[in-house]
């Protein structure tokens, strides 16, 4: 946004990953930003590749919120831009759309109206977005709770909840903050599982933000793995080899083990 | 409560000092307090004339306009003081001074400013209901959860539906309290008014009786304005627990 013509250039012709992966449907360019006196990221540079899910694994407080927040147009940075399928964010757009760590559900509404909120504000006739809703409620595993209001849900049920609002305005890119924080572990493997299909159906970009290695290696095409404030990009994993070995495996896989030691290998030395 | 064993209604006391009022009353100690009885008689008595309907009616009108003024007004001036800090610092003062201030002495200006009329009334009534209006909205706005109003922008809802769909409901708790106590403070507005202009509703029906000496009159006339009160202050709060199971989840 704040950045000059001549900058914008040199970015571009830098070597970078995006002339080996064509498609990339979101990418971060030289984004800075700072909180006051915290200076939050600096200078950081990733493609998110089309159709696939990135994620971002750093300490906590390297700026992943903010780096979301910033590709959903919630937050300006200081400098740097964004672009999504080429065009520089200039704010929130139907093209995204963001599943909050906290949920951030309407407490005085019912399910059904929480997950068609984001239609609703797109002005979609009521009939018509309550059938979509209905549909990404069933989708979600929340079918028969149309009716029911967010304090009657349990912690995973809601964050279903926002993800299914997420999915019903079907934008091509979904920014996940955390959205597996609040479960147990059982319902967490679960929705790995689910999100692992989500992918490969839904032909969608997902941001992904995660404190879990495994989480990360297990679900995502792409790590992105972040250094502590000031925040940049210090590794990009791609996973290969066990994608295709099905749900189940994946744990076992050698590669995947491999890959968790790895990235914790470059991560220790930064936790204290 | 409970005695001998079984269970008392909501507000038996009540009875209690009723009959103490219509012992008193008998005794006749003072020409100030006639007998329960009586007063209920005369209440019955009076409720249908004219004079009182026109008192009702003057009253109900001025009552009505003054706490929608002060609705209208309030809540959404409440509503951007808690989203705007400029505005909030502008304005939070002097809510603050108005809402501890003794009203009471502002009517004789209102009646130079406005005259001796309904117009000066209606003020009356919204500035005593106003201010606790306006900061309960801003109370509400403020602790409203910044991730919804994200959520919110995120999904591309303008600043206005912002306004309509996030803060007003997620205030909406604090808000129907604010306009409880707005509309008891009103009450006192509409009757102070009318008692200080005494010319029009039960101001006039006041002066009347207390002149003749019409105290049966009086506290008849009396009883009816406690009891309106009373039922509009417990409507309001039974709108308050329709909204309540939201407002410790926000
Ligand atoms: N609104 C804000 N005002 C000031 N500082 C902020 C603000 N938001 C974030 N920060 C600071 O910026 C840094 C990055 O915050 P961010 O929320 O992006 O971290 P994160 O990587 O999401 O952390 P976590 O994994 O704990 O959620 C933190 O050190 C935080 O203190
Ligand atoms: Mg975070």
């Amino acid at each position: 946004m704040a950045m000059s013509q001549t900058n914008l250039a040199s970015v571009q012709s830098a070597p970078s990953v995006a002339a080996a992966e064509p498609d990339v449907a979101v990418s971060a360019r030289q984004i800075s930003k700072t909180y006051g006196e915290v200076e939050a990221l600096r200078s950081l540079s990733l493609e998110f590749p089309r159709g696939q899910l990135t994620s971002l694994l750093g300490p906590s407080g390297c700026g992943k919120t903010t780096l979301l927040k910033i590709v959903a147009g919630l937050l300006e940075p200081d400098s740097g831009e964004i672009l999504v399928n080429g065009k520089a964010v200039t704010g929130p757009g139907p093209d995204r759309a963001f599943v909050f760590q906290d949920f951030a559900l309407l407490p005085w509404a019912s399910v059904i109206r929480n997950v068609a909120f984001g239609l609703e504000l797109r002005g979609v006739a009521k009939s018509e977005r309550e059938d979509v809703a209905r549909k990404y409620i069933g989708n979600v595993g929340l079918a028969g709770f149309e009716n029911a209001y967010p304090h009657e849900l349990s912690g995973g049920m809601r964050q279903r909840v926002g993800l299914a609002r997420a999915l019903s305005v079907d934008a091509d890119v979904l920014l996940m903050d955390e959205p597996f924080s609040a479960v147990d572990e059982q319902t967490r493997r679960k929705f790995q599982e689910d999100l692992l299909s989500l992918v490969q159906n839904e032909n969608k970009t997902f941001i992904f933000v995660t404190h879990s290695i495994e989480e990360a290696v297990y679900v995502s095409d792409q790590i992105a793995i972040l250094l502590p404030r000031p925040s940049r990009v210090l590794e990009v994993i791609r996973p290969s080899g066990f994608r295709d070995s099905g749900a189940v495996n994946i744990r076992r896989d050698p590669e995947y083990l491999d890959i968790v030691d790895k990235i914790w290998a470059s991560l220790r030395s930064y936790v204290e | 409560m409970r005695m001998f064993g079984y269970r008392l209604p909501g507000m038996s006391s009540l009875i209690v000092w009723g009959l103490l009022w219509e012992l008193v009353g008998r005794l006749g100690v003072t020409f100030f307090l006639p007998p329960l009885s009586e007063v209920f008689v005369t209440l019955f008595e009076v409720i249908g004339t004219p004079a009182f309907l026109k008192a009702l009616g003057e009253t109900a009108y001025a009552f009505i306009l003054g706490v929608f003024f002060a609705i209208v007004i309030g809540v959404p001036t409440g509503i951007l003081m808690g989203k705007n800090r400029l505005v909030d610092e502008l304005l939070l003062p002097w809510v603050n001074i108005f809402l501890s201030a003794p009203l009471t002495a502002l009517v004789p200006v209102l009646m130079v400013l406005f005259g001796f009329g309904m117009q000066s009334i209606i003020i009356t009534t919204t500035l005593f209901a106003i201010w606790i209006i306006i900061l309960n909205a801003r109370a509400g706005v403020m602790q409203i959860n910044r991730s919804l109003v994200e959520m919110a922008r995120c999904f591309g809802a303008s600043p206005f539906e912002a306004f309509t769909k996030i803060y007003f409901w997620a205030a909406l708790p604090e808000i129907l309290g604010g306009v409880r106590i707005g509309v008891i403070r009103a009450v006192k507005g509409v009757i102070i008014g009318q008692l200080l202009i005494s010319i029009v509703g039960f101001g006039a029906l006041f002066e009347l009786y207390s002149a003749n000496f019409l105290m049966a009159h009086f506290w008849a006339v009396l009883i009816v304005l406690f009891a309106l009160a009373f039922t509009i202050s417990e409507l309001l709060a039974y709108l308050e627990r329709r909204v309540s199971y939201y407002a410790a989840k926000r």
